[in-house]
Protein backbone atom coordinates (compact mmCIF):
# COMPACT_ATOMS: atom_id res chain seq x y z
CA UNK A 1 0.00 0.00 0.00
CA UNK A 2 1.31 3.54 -0.88
CA UNK A 3 1.63 6.63 1.62
CA UNK A 4 -1.52 8.10 -0.36
CA UNK A 5 -3.72 5.33 0.28
CA UNK A 6 -3.09 4.91 4.27
CA UNK A 7 -3.46 8.72 4.69
CA UNK A 8 -6.88 8.35 3.08
CA UNK A 9 -7.92 5.49 5.41
CA UNK A 10 -6.31 7.07 8.43
CA UNK A 11 -8.35 10.79 7.22
CA UNK A 12 -11.57 9.09 6.30
CA UNK A 13 -11.42 6.85 9.91
CA UNK A 14 -11.00 9.59 12.15
CA UNK A 15 -14.09 11.54 10.07
CA UNK A 16 -16.10 8.18 11.16
CA UNK A 17 -14.98 8.43 14.42
CA UNK A 18 -15.53 11.95 14.43
CA UNK A 19 -19.57 11.72 16.40
CA UNK A 20 -17.97 10.38 19.63
CA UNK A 21 -15.96 14.05 20.57
CA UNK A 22 -17.69 16.52 18.68
CA UNK A 23 -20.75 18.50 19.04
CA UNK A 24 -24.00 19.20 16.87
CA UNK A 25 -22.28 22.45 15.41
CA UNK A 26 -19.04 21.04 14.17
CA UNK A 27 -20.73 18.11 13.14
CA UNK A 28 -22.71 20.54 10.78
CA UNK A 29 -19.31 22.35 9.76
CA UNK A 30 -18.06 18.75 8.77
CA UNK A 31 -21.47 18.10 6.73
CA UNK A 32 -20.78 21.77 5.01
CA UNK A 33 -17.34 20.98 4.37
CA UNK A 34 -18.13 17.20 2.88
CA UNK A 35 -20.38 18.77 0.51
CA UNK A 36 -18.52 21.41 -1.09
CA UNK A 37 -15.83 18.65 -1.21
CA UNK A 38 -18.11 16.74 -3.24
CA UNK A 39 -18.59 19.95 -5.42
CA UNK A 40 -15.20 20.98 -5.92
CA UNK A 41 -13.88 17.40 -6.89
CA UNK A 42 -16.47 17.50 -9.75
CA UNK A 43 -15.14 21.30 -10.63
CA UNK A 44 -11.52 20.29 -10.16
CA UNK A 45 -12.32 17.76 -13.37
CA UNK A 46 -13.25 20.91 -15.30
CA UNK A 47 -11.26 23.13 -14.10
CA UNK A 48 -7.89 21.76 -12.54
CA UNK A 49 -7.74 18.39 -15.22
CA UNK A 50 -9.54 19.84 -18.38
CA UNK A 51 -7.80 23.56 -17.49
CA UNK A 52 -11.49 25.06 -18.71
CA UNK A 53 -12.35 28.20 -16.61
CA UNK A 54 -15.89 27.60 -15.18
CA UNK A 55 -17.13 29.96 -12.79
CA UNK A 56 -20.77 28.86 -13.35
CA UNK A 57 -20.63 25.29 -11.64
CA UNK A 58 -23.65 26.17 -9.02
CA UNK A 59 -25.59 26.00 -11.99
CA UNK A 60 -25.28 22.27 -12.46
CA UNK A 61 -25.78 22.19 -8.51
CA UNK A 62 -28.80 23.97 -8.71
CA UNK A 63 -30.49 21.70 -11.52
CA UNK A 64 -29.51 18.00 -9.53
CA UNK A 65 -31.01 20.29 -6.08
CA UNK A 66 -34.23 21.23 -7.92
CA UNK A 67 -34.43 17.99 -10.17
CA UNK A 68 -33.87 15.88 -6.63
CA UNK A 69 -36.77 18.45 -5.13
CA UNK A 70 -39.02 18.04 -8.26
CA UNK A 71 -39.06 14.60 -8.30
CA UNK A 72 -39.27 14.05 -4.66
CA UNK A 73 -41.97 16.22 -4.21
CA UNK A 74 -44.22 16.03 -7.06
CA UNK A 75 -43.54 12.30 -8.02
CA UNK A 76 -42.68 10.64 -4.53
CA UNK A 77 -39.46 9.59 -5.93
CA UNK A 78 -37.15 8.77 -2.87
CA UNK A 79 -33.80 10.94 -3.02
CA UNK A 80 -31.14 8.32 -2.75
CA UNK A 81 -33.42 6.71 -5.87
CA UNK A 82 -32.98 9.89 -7.51
CA UNK A 83 -29.01 10.49 -7.26
CA UNK A 84 -28.56 8.98 -10.79
CA UNK A 85 -31.58 10.66 -12.60
CA UNK A 86 -29.94 13.99 -11.01
CA UNK A 87 -26.59 12.76 -12.09
CA UNK A 88 -27.72 12.22 -15.61
CA UNK A 89 -30.26 15.45 -15.80
CA UNK A 90 -26.76 17.55 -14.64
CA UNK A 91 -25.30 16.14 -17.24
CA UNK A 92 -27.21 16.57 -20.43
CA UNK A 93 -27.70 20.44 -19.09
CA UNK A 94 -23.74 20.62 -18.57
CA UNK A 95 -23.11 19.15 -22.12
CA UNK A 96 -26.32 20.82 -23.83
CA UNK A 97 -25.20 24.40 -22.51
CA UNK A 98 -21.62 24.16 -23.27
CA UNK A 99 -21.90 22.62 -26.31
CA UNK A 100 -21.99 26.31 -28.35
CA UNK A 101 -19.42 27.92 -25.82
CA UNK A 102 -16.85 25.05 -25.74
CA UNK A 103 -14.45 26.43 -28.05
CA UNK A 104 -14.15 29.50 -26.23
CA UNK A 105 -10.94 30.04 -24.15
CA UNK A 106 -9.81 31.08 -20.90
CA UNK A 107 -11.35 34.22 -20.02
CA UNK A 108 -13.88 34.56 -22.33
CA UNK A 109 -15.02 31.08 -21.56
CA UNK A 110 -15.09 32.18 -17.90
CA UNK A 111 -17.50 34.85 -18.79
CA UNK A 112 -19.99 32.99 -20.10
CA UNK A 113 -20.33 30.18 -17.20
CA UNK A 114 -20.39 33.30 -15.55
CA UNK A 115 -23.69 34.01 -16.95
CA UNK A 116 -25.39 30.70 -18.18
CA UNK A 117 -25.21 30.33 -13.80
CA UNK A 118 -26.95 33.80 -13.67
CA UNK A 119 -29.72 33.18 -16.18
CA UNK A 120 -30.46 29.69 -14.56
CA UNK A 121 -30.95 31.43 -10.94
CA UNK A 122 -33.12 34.06 -12.79
CA UNK A 123 -34.66 31.38 -14.60
CA UNK A 124 -35.74 29.50 -11.05
CA UNK A 125 -37.12 32.75 -9.19
CA UNK A 126 -39.10 33.59 -11.98
CA UNK A 127 -40.61 30.06 -11.21
CA UNK A 128 -39.74 28.62 -14.60
CA UNK A 129 -42.33 25.82 -15.83
CA UNK A 130 -44.24 26.40 -12.73
CA UNK A 131 -42.10 24.26 -11.00
CA UNK A 132 -39.59 25.82 -9.36
CA UNK A 133 -41.46 27.57 -6.85
CA UNK A 134 -40.16 30.93 -7.41
CA UNK A 135 -38.14 32.92 -4.91
CA UNK A 136 -39.49 31.05 -1.84
CA UNK A 137 -38.40 27.61 -3.60
CA UNK A 138 -39.35 24.13 -2.81
CA UNK A 139 -40.23 23.18 0.84
CA UNK A 140 -40.90 19.47 2.02
CA UNK A 141 -38.35 17.19 0.38
CA UNK A 142 -38.35 13.73 2.03
CA UNK A 143 -35.20 12.84 4.30
CA UNK A 144 -33.16 10.16 2.81
CA UNK A 145 -33.91 6.61 3.03
CA UNK A 146 -31.21 3.89 3.54
CA UNK A 147 -32.31 0.62 4.08
CA UNK A 148 -35.61 1.74 5.60
CA UNK A 149 -33.63 3.58 7.94
CA UNK A 150 -34.44 7.68 7.83
CA UNK A 151 -31.25 9.62 7.81
CA UNK A 152 -32.11 12.83 9.82
CA UNK A 153 -29.29 13.84 12.53
CA UNK A 154 -25.75 15.45 11.94
CA UNK A 155 -24.06 12.40 12.11
CA UNK A 156 -26.15 10.41 9.98
CA UNK A 157 -25.58 12.98 7.40
CA UNK A 158 -22.31 12.90 8.39
CA UNK A 159 -22.08 9.16 6.95
CA UNK A 160 -23.94 9.72 4.03
CA UNK A 161 -21.76 12.88 2.97
CA UNK A 162 -18.74 11.54 3.35
CA UNK A 163 -19.46 8.16 2.44
CA UNK A 164 -20.37 10.09 -1.09
CA UNK A 165 -16.65 11.92 -0.85
CA UNK A 166 -15.25 8.33 0.24
CA UNK A 167 -16.49 6.63 -3.70
CA UNK A 168 -15.99 9.86 -5.37
CA UNK A 169 -12.67 9.98 -4.84
CA UNK A 170 -11.90 6.17 -4.88
CA UNK A 171 -13.41 6.86 -8.96
CA UNK A 172 -12.34 9.98 -9.29
CA UNK A 173 -8.48 8.06 -8.57
CA UNK A 174 -9.44 5.64 -11.18
CA UNK A 175 -10.38 8.51 -13.72
CA UNK A 176 -6.85 10.59 -13.33
CA UNK A 177 -5.11 7.46 -13.94
CA UNK A 178 -6.74 6.81 -17.12
CA UNK A 179 -7.23 7.12 -20.62
CA UNK A 180 -10.15 9.82 -20.31
CA UNK A 181 -7.90 11.27 -16.87
CA UNK A 182 -4.51 11.59 -19.34
CA UNK A 183 -6.24 13.29 -22.14
CA UNK A 184 -7.73 15.92 -19.96
CA UNK A 185 -4.12 16.29 -18.98
CA UNK A 186 -2.99 16.56 -22.45
CA UNK A 187 -5.73 19.30 -23.82
CA UNK A 188 -5.15 21.43 -20.61
CA UNK A 189 -0.91 21.39 -21.23
CA UNK A 190 -1.18 22.01 -24.92
CA UNK A 191 -4.49 21.81 -26.71
CA UNK A 192 -3.06 21.69 -30.46
CA UNK A 193 -0.62 19.90 -29.18
CA UNK A 194 -3.12 17.10 -27.88
CA UNK A 195 -5.56 17.36 -31.15
CA UNK A 196 -2.15 16.96 -32.96
CA UNK A 197 -1.79 13.19 -31.32
CA UNK A 198 -5.38 12.02 -32.11
CA UNK A 199 -6.97 13.44 -29.40
CA UNK A 200 -10.93 14.52 -30.26
CA UNK A 201 -10.04 17.41 -27.88
CA UNK A 202 -13.80 18.85 -28.28
CA UNK A 203 -15.58 15.77 -27.26
CA UNK A 204 -13.12 15.52 -24.13
CA UNK A 205 -14.14 19.20 -23.17
CA UNK A 206 -17.58 18.22 -23.26
CA UNK A 207 -17.27 15.05 -21.47
CA UNK A 208 -15.52 17.08 -18.56
CA UNK A 209 -18.34 19.22 -18.50
CA UNK A 210 -20.85 16.55 -18.42
CA UNK A 211 -18.88 14.54 -15.47
CA UNK A 212 -18.08 17.57 -13.33
CA UNK A 213 -21.93 18.79 -13.82
CA UNK A 214 -23.04 15.25 -13.14
CA UNK A 215 -21.80 15.21 -9.79
CA UNK A 216 -22.47 18.49 -8.75
CA UNK A 217 -25.85 17.31 -9.82
CA UNK A 218 -25.48 14.53 -7.37
CA UNK A 219 -24.06 16.63 -4.51
CA UNK A 220 -26.78 19.24 -5.29
CA UNK A 221 -29.65 16.12 -4.62
CA UNK A 222 -27.45 15.28 -1.26
CA UNK A 223 -27.99 19.48 -0.13
CA UNK A 224 -31.72 19.11 -1.08
CA UNK A 225 -32.27 16.09 1.30
CA UNK A 226 -30.45 17.59 4.03
CA UNK A 227 -32.19 20.90 4.01
CA UNK A 228 -35.49 19.64 3.19
CA UNK A 229 -35.74 23.30 1.46
CA UNK A 230 -34.42 25.05 -1.21
CA UNK A 231 -34.57 28.08 -2.78
CA UNK A 232 -32.40 29.95 -5.39
CA UNK A 233 -30.52 32.11 -2.85
CA UNK A 234 -28.45 28.83 -2.47
CA UNK A 235 -27.24 28.97 -5.87
CA UNK A 236 -26.47 32.28 -5.96
CA UNK A 237 -22.65 33.77 -8.23
CA UNK A 238 -20.46 33.17 -4.60
CA UNK A 239 -21.30 29.64 -4.43
CA UNK A 240 -19.64 29.32 -7.45
CA UNK A 241 -16.42 31.67 -6.41
CA UNK A 242 -16.35 29.58 -3.71
CA UNK A 243 -16.11 26.02 -5.23
CA UNK A 244 -14.06 27.78 -7.57
CA UNK A 245 -11.47 29.25 -4.92
CA UNK A 246 -11.05 25.91 -3.03
CA UNK A 247 -9.88 24.37 -6.33
CA UNK A 248 -7.34 26.94 -7.09
CA UNK A 249 -6.11 26.96 -3.38
CA UNK A 250 -5.83 23.94 -2.60
CA UNK A 251 -4.12 22.88 -5.64
CA UNK A 252 -6.16 22.42 -8.88
CA UNK A 253 -5.81 19.19 -10.82
CA UNK A 254 -5.11 17.44 -7.33
CA UNK A 255 -7.61 15.58 -5.28
CA UNK A 256 -5.61 15.74 -2.29
CA UNK A 257 -5.50 19.48 -2.32
CA UNK A 258 -8.50 19.95 -3.41
CA UNK A 259 -10.27 18.13 -0.54
CA UNK A 260 -7.53 20.28 1.92
CA UNK A 261 -9.10 23.54 -0.02
CA UNK A 262 -12.55 22.75 1.09
CA UNK A 263 -11.55 22.14 5.00
CA UNK A 264 -9.52 25.10 4.83
CA UNK A 265 -12.44 27.75 2.90
CA UNK A 266 -15.09 26.21 4.38
CA UNK A 267 -13.69 24.94 7.47
CA UNK A 268 -11.64 27.55 8.90
CA UNK A 269 -13.77 30.42 8.91
CA UNK A 270 -15.98 28.63 11.19
CA UNK A 271 -12.92 27.87 13.47
CA UNK A 272 -12.07 31.42 13.69
CA UNK A 273 -15.63 32.01 14.43
CA UNK A 274 -15.42 30.16 17.14
CA UNK A 275 -12.02 30.58 18.84
CA UNK A 276 -11.03 33.71 17.79
CA UNK A 277 -13.80 35.26 19.79
CA UNK A 278 -13.30 39.55 19.85
CA UNK A 279 -11.89 39.13 16.21
CA UNK A 280 -14.94 37.13 14.70
CA UNK A 281 -15.97 40.13 12.70
CA UNK A 282 -12.01 40.49 11.29
CA UNK A 283 -12.75 36.73 9.88
CA UNK A 284 -13.46 37.83 6.84
CA UNK A 285 -10.44 39.84 6.56
CA UNK A 286 -7.99 37.48 6.92
CA UNK A 287 -9.86 35.53 5.40
CA UNK A 288 -9.11 37.44 2.43
CA UNK A 289 -5.62 38.41 3.30
CA UNK A 290 -4.69 34.97 3.41
CA UNK A 291 -5.72 34.59 -0.27
CA UNK A 292 -4.01 37.45 -1.80
CA UNK A 293 -0.84 36.10 0.07
CA UNK A 294 -1.51 32.68 -1.64
CA UNK A 295 -1.92 33.83 -5.20
CA UNK A 296 1.65 36.12 -5.08
CA UNK A 297 3.68 33.41 -3.45
CA UNK A 298 1.93 29.96 -3.97
CA UNK A 299 0.36 30.66 -7.53
CA UNK A 300 0.05 26.79 -8.15
CA UNK A 301 -1.92 25.98 -4.85
CA UNK A 302 -1.20 24.17 -1.78
CA UNK A 303 -0.98 20.92 -3.11
CA UNK A 304 -0.37 20.90 -6.70
CA UNK A 305 -0.57 17.79 -8.84
CA UNK A 306 2.94 15.68 -9.57
CA UNK A 307 2.61 13.96 -12.83
CA UNK A 308 2.10 10.18 -13.13
CA UNK A 309 5.31 7.88 -12.89
CA UNK A 310 5.15 4.23 -14.11
CA UNK A 311 6.98 1.54 -12.68
CA UNK A 312 8.99 0.16 -15.56
CA UNK A 313 10.09 -3.35 -14.79
CA UNK A 314 9.77 -5.88 -17.59
CA UNK A 315 6.67 -6.81 -15.52
CA UNK A 316 5.69 -3.73 -16.32
CA UNK A 317 2.78 -3.37 -13.58
CA UNK A 318 1.85 0.35 -13.50
CA UNK A 319 2.13 2.37 -10.74
CA UNK A 320 1.14 5.82 -10.02
CA UNK A 321 2.44 8.39 -7.84
CA UNK B 1 1.05 4.05 -55.58
CA UNK B 2 0.26 7.46 -53.95
CA UNK B 3 -0.22 7.36 -50.41
CA UNK B 4 -0.67 11.24 -50.39
CA UNK B 5 -1.53 13.43 -53.15
CA UNK B 6 -2.22 16.92 -53.12
CA UNK B 7 -3.90 18.55 -56.50
CA UNK B 8 -4.34 22.83 -56.71
CA UNK B 9 -4.38 23.59 -52.95
CA UNK B 10 -4.32 27.12 -52.46
CA UNK B 11 -4.79 28.99 -49.27
CA UNK B 12 -4.96 32.69 -48.53
CA UNK B 13 -4.39 34.68 -45.17
CA UNK B 14 -6.20 37.76 -46.16
CA UNK B 15 -4.67 39.43 -49.07
CA UNK B 16 -1.56 37.22 -48.65
CA UNK B 17 -1.48 33.69 -51.07
CA UNK B 18 0.41 31.73 -48.87
CA UNK B 19 0.36 28.71 -50.46
CA UNK B 20 -0.58 28.89 -54.41
CA UNK B 21 -1.72 26.54 -56.80
CA UNK B 22 0.23 23.35 -55.03
CA UNK B 23 0.31 19.50 -56.87
CA UNK B 24 2.50 17.00 -56.02
CA UNK B 25 2.26 13.67 -54.60
CA UNK B 26 4.19 11.17 -51.59
CA UNK B 27 3.98 7.29 -53.02
CA UNK B 28 4.14 4.74 -50.12
CA UNK B 29 7.66 3.63 -48.76
CA UNK B 30 9.21 7.33 -50.18
CA UNK B 31 11.19 9.70 -47.80
CA UNK B 32 10.18 12.98 -49.18
CA UNK B 33 11.59 16.64 -48.80
CA UNK B 34 9.17 19.77 -48.45
CA UNK B 35 12.19 22.89 -49.05
CA UNK B 36 12.42 25.92 -50.19
CA UNK B 37 13.79 29.72 -48.44
CA UNK B 38 12.16 30.82 -44.96
CA UNK B 39 8.32 31.68 -45.58
CA UNK B 40 8.07 29.97 -48.82
CA UNK B 41 4.62 28.74 -47.49
CA UNK B 42 6.09 24.95 -46.22
CA UNK B 43 4.81 24.80 -42.81
CA UNK B 44 1.45 25.72 -43.93
CA UNK B 45 1.22 22.90 -46.56
CA UNK B 46 2.15 20.84 -43.41
CA UNK B 47 -0.94 22.30 -41.70
CA UNK B 48 -3.20 22.47 -44.44
CA UNK B 49 -2.68 18.07 -45.00
CA UNK B 50 -3.10 17.71 -41.28
CA UNK B 51 -6.39 19.91 -41.13
CA UNK B 52 -5.31 22.62 -38.78
CA UNK B 53 -5.78 25.02 -41.58
CA UNK B 54 -8.23 24.14 -44.37
CA UNK B 55 -7.63 24.34 -47.67
CA UNK B 56 -9.68 27.44 -50.04
CA UNK B 57 -9.19 25.37 -52.99
CA UNK B 58 -7.51 22.37 -53.84
CA UNK B 59 -8.06 18.74 -52.90
CA UNK B 60 -5.70 16.99 -50.19
CA UNK B 61 -6.36 12.44 -50.74
CA UNK B 62 -4.72 10.57 -48.02
CA UNK B 63 -4.44 6.58 -50.08
CA UNK B 64 -6.94 7.65 -52.16
CA UNK B 65 -10.18 9.07 -50.18
CA UNK B 66 -10.41 12.96 -49.51
CA UNK B 67 -9.21 14.35 -45.88
CA UNK B 68 -9.93 17.74 -46.93
CA UNK B 69 -11.54 19.73 -44.02
CA UNK B 70 -11.35 16.70 -41.59
CA UNK B 71 -10.62 17.62 -37.99
CA UNK B 72 -6.68 16.97 -37.01
CA UNK B 73 -7.75 14.64 -34.47
CA UNK B 74 -9.67 12.34 -37.37
CA UNK B 75 -6.57 13.01 -39.92
CA UNK B 76 -4.60 11.21 -37.35
CA UNK B 77 -6.95 8.70 -36.92
CA UNK B 78 -6.78 7.65 -40.59
CA UNK B 79 -2.81 7.57 -40.77
CA UNK B 80 -1.16 10.88 -40.76
CA UNK B 81 0.98 11.88 -37.84
CA UNK B 82 3.22 15.26 -37.19
CA UNK B 83 5.95 16.31 -35.47
CA UNK B 84 5.78 20.71 -35.24
CA UNK B 85 8.11 22.80 -35.71
CA UNK B 86 8.20 24.51 -32.60
CA UNK B 87 8.39 21.57 -30.12
CA UNK B 88 5.33 21.28 -28.82
CA UNK B 89 5.58 18.69 -25.96
CA UNK B 90 3.17 18.27 -22.89
CA UNK B 91 6.54 19.57 -21.18
CA UNK B 92 5.12 19.43 -17.73
CA UNK B 93 4.80 15.68 -17.93
CA UNK B 94 6.71 12.68 -18.14
CA UNK B 95 8.28 11.56 -21.26
CA UNK B 96 6.20 8.26 -20.77
CA UNK B 97 2.70 10.34 -20.54
CA UNK B 98 3.90 12.09 -23.87
CA UNK B 99 4.14 9.03 -26.01
CA UNK B 100 1.09 7.54 -24.48
CA UNK B 101 -0.98 10.57 -25.86
CA UNK B 102 -0.39 9.40 -28.95
CA UNK B 103 -2.03 5.70 -28.02
CA UNK B 104 -4.86 7.72 -27.68
CA UNK B 105 -7.05 7.27 -30.54
CA UNK B 106 -6.30 3.71 -30.74
CA UNK B 107 -7.60 3.01 -27.32
CA UNK B 108 -11.11 2.80 -26.92
CA UNK B 109 -11.70 2.96 -23.04
CA UNK B 110 -14.02 5.63 -21.57
CA UNK B 111 -15.32 6.98 -18.81
CA UNK B 112 -17.39 4.15 -17.28
CA UNK B 113 -14.75 1.92 -18.44
CA UNK B 114 -12.14 3.62 -15.92
CA UNK B 115 -14.50 3.65 -13.32
CA UNK B 116 -15.06 0.04 -13.35
CA UNK B 117 -11.81 -1.38 -14.38
CA UNK B 118 -12.61 -4.28 -15.88
CA UNK B 119 -10.28 -6.74 -17.42
CA UNK B 120 -10.09 -5.52 -20.78
CA UNK B 121 -9.39 -1.90 -19.58
CA UNK B 122 -6.31 -2.73 -18.10
CA UNK B 123 -5.56 -5.11 -20.91
CA UNK B 124 -5.65 -2.01 -22.96
CA UNK B 125 -3.88 -0.05 -20.52
CA UNK B 126 -1.11 -2.21 -20.21
CA UNK B 127 -0.79 -2.75 -24.07
CA UNK B 128 -0.38 1.52 -24.93
CA UNK B 129 1.98 1.04 -21.85
CA UNK B 130 4.29 -1.41 -23.44
CA UNK B 131 3.63 0.44 -27.17
CA UNK B 132 4.65 3.53 -25.46
CA UNK B 133 7.72 1.76 -24.24
CA UNK B 134 8.47 0.23 -27.42
CA UNK B 135 8.53 3.58 -29.31
CA UNK B 136 10.67 5.22 -26.72
CA UNK B 137 13.25 2.26 -27.25
CA UNK B 138 13.30 3.10 -30.63
CA UNK B 139 14.15 6.71 -30.90
CA UNK B 140 16.72 6.15 -28.06
CA UNK B 141 14.86 7.30 -25.22
CA UNK B 142 13.29 4.52 -23.00
CA UNK B 143 15.76 4.91 -20.08
CA UNK B 144 14.35 8.83 -19.84
CA UNK B 145 10.49 7.44 -19.62
CA UNK B 146 10.36 8.64 -16.24
CA UNK B 147 11.88 12.52 -17.08
CA UNK B 148 9.68 15.26 -17.21
CA UNK B 149 9.47 16.70 -21.09
CA UNK B 150 10.90 19.79 -20.09
CA UNK B 151 14.01 18.41 -18.80
CA UNK B 152 15.22 16.74 -22.13
CA UNK B 153 17.66 18.33 -24.66
CA UNK B 154 16.36 20.39 -27.43
CA UNK B 155 17.40 17.00 -29.61
CA UNK B 156 15.81 14.42 -27.23
CA UNK B 157 13.06 16.80 -27.40
CA UNK B 158 12.58 16.73 -31.33
CA UNK B 159 13.13 12.94 -30.74
CA UNK B 160 10.47 12.52 -27.95
CA UNK B 161 8.00 14.72 -30.62
CA UNK B 162 8.75 11.70 -33.27
CA UNK B 163 8.00 9.05 -30.73
CA UNK B 164 4.84 10.21 -29.77
CA UNK B 165 3.63 10.78 -33.19
CA UNK B 166 4.55 7.05 -33.90
CA UNK B 167 2.85 6.19 -30.88
CA UNK B 168 -0.15 6.73 -33.24
CA UNK B 169 0.62 3.91 -35.18
CA UNK B 170 0.81 6.22 -38.50
CA UNK B 171 1.12 5.33 -42.02
CA UNK B 172 2.81 8.79 -43.10
CA UNK B 173 4.81 10.52 -40.42
CA UNK B 174 5.36 14.40 -41.00
CA UNK B 175 8.11 15.67 -39.55
CA UNK B 176 8.81 19.70 -39.13
CA UNK B 177 12.31 20.65 -39.29
CA UNK B 178 13.18 17.43 -37.01
CA UNK B 179 16.90 18.53 -37.19
CA UNK B 180 16.17 22.08 -35.98
CA UNK B 181 18.64 22.84 -32.80
CA UNK B 182 20.13 19.21 -33.26
CA UNK B 183 23.99 19.15 -33.00
CA UNK B 184 26.07 17.60 -35.69
CA UNK B 185 26.16 13.76 -34.03
CA UNK B 186 22.42 14.33 -33.39
CA UNK B 187 21.93 14.81 -36.99
CA UNK B 188 23.43 11.81 -37.86
CA UNK B 189 21.54 9.90 -35.63
CA UNK B 190 18.47 11.16 -37.27
CA UNK B 191 19.00 10.04 -40.94
CA UNK B 192 20.03 7.17 -39.30
CA UNK B 193 16.17 6.71 -37.55
CA UNK B 194 14.73 7.72 -40.94
CA UNK B 195 15.85 5.21 -42.77
CA UNK B 196 15.15 2.33 -39.72
CA UNK B 197 11.40 4.66 -40.25
CA UNK B 198 11.56 3.47 -44.00
CA UNK B 199 12.81 0.02 -43.27
CA UNK B 200 9.44 -0.05 -40.47
CA UNK B 201 7.21 1.20 -43.75
CA UNK B 202 6.70 4.11 -42.40
CA UNK B 203 6.06 6.58 -45.39
CA UNK B 204 8.34 9.75 -44.01
CA UNK B 205 7.69 13.82 -45.50
CA UNK B 206 9.96 16.29 -44.19
CA UNK B 207 10.61 20.00 -44.13
CA UNK B 208 14.35 20.46 -43.33
CA UNK B 209 16.94 23.15 -44.29
CA UNK B 210 19.89 20.80 -43.33
CA UNK B 211 20.35 20.07 -46.98
CA UNK B 212 23.38 16.90 -46.14
CA UNK B 213 20.26 15.54 -44.79
CA UNK B 214 17.85 16.50 -46.96
CA UNK B 215 20.36 14.90 -49.91
CA UNK B 216 20.55 12.29 -47.76
CA UNK B 217 17.95 10.70 -46.42
CA UNK B 218 15.14 11.74 -49.27
CA UNK B 219 14.21 9.77 -52.73
CA UNK B 220 12.36 12.87 -53.97
CA UNK B 221 12.27 16.58 -53.08
CA UNK B 222 9.32 19.38 -53.83
CA UNK B 223 10.76 22.95 -54.00
CA UNK B 224 8.65 25.98 -53.23
CA UNK B 225 9.13 29.49 -53.26
CA UNK B 226 6.57 32.43 -52.54
CA UNK B 227 3.92 29.63 -52.12
CA UNK B 228 4.74 28.18 -55.30
CA UNK B 229 5.99 24.83 -56.53
CA UNK B 230 8.97 25.63 -58.23
CA UNK B 231 10.30 21.52 -58.99
CA UNK B 232 9.92 18.67 -58.06
CA UNK B 233 11.96 15.16 -58.37
CA UNK B 234 14.97 13.25 -57.20
CA UNK B 235 17.37 15.21 -54.90
CA UNK B 236 20.27 15.09 -58.01
CA UNK B 237 17.56 16.88 -60.69
CA UNK B 238 16.34 19.53 -58.17
CA UNK B 239 19.74 20.04 -56.96
CA UNK B 240 20.90 21.60 -60.88
CA UNK B 241 17.50 22.67 -61.11
CA UNK B 242 18.14 26.90 -61.82
CA UNK B 243 15.46 28.01 -60.71
CA UNK B 244 15.98 26.44 -57.45
CA UNK B 245 19.38 27.69 -57.47
CA UNK B 246 18.21 30.96 -58.31
CA UNK B 247 15.80 30.36 -54.92
CA UNK B 248 18.56 29.72 -53.26
CA UNK B 249 21.70 31.82 -53.94
CA UNK B 250 19.55 34.71 -55.83
CA UNK B 251 19.35 35.63 -59.82
CA UNK B 252 23.42 34.88 -61.48
CA UNK B 253 24.55 38.42 -62.01
CA UNK B 254 25.82 37.87 -65.38
CA UNK B 255 22.01 37.60 -66.71
CA UNK B 256 21.14 40.83 -65.43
Amino acid sequence: MNRTLISYLLSFALLAASPLVLNRFWLEVLNSVGLYAILALSLNVILGNAGLYNMGHAAFYAVGAYCAAILNTQLDIPILWSLPICGLVAAAAGALVCRPIIHLRGDYLLIVTVGVGEILRIALVNDIFGLTGGPNGIFGIDRPFLFGYKIRKPHEFLYLIWGFVAMTVFLFYRLRNSRFGRALDYLREDEVAAEGSGINTGRTKLMAFAIGAAWAGMAGALYASKMTIISPESFTFWESVLIFIIVIIGGSGNITGVLLGAFLIIGLPEFLRAYVGEFANARMWFFGLAMMIMMIFRTQGILPPGPRFFRLPKAGKEVSS
Amino acid sequence: MNLLRVEGMTKRFGGLVAVNDVSFSVDEGEVVGLIGPNGAGKTTVFNLITGNYIPDQGQVLFDGASIKGLRTHKIVDAGIARTFQTIRLFQKMSVLENVLAGQHCRMTTGIFGAFLQSPKARAEEQAALDLALEELEFVGLRHEANNLASNLSYGNQRLLEIARALATKPRLLILDEPAGGMNHQETDALLELIRKLRDRGITVFLIEHDMSLVMQACDKLVVLEYGCKIAEGDPESVKNNPKVIEAYLGPDDDEE
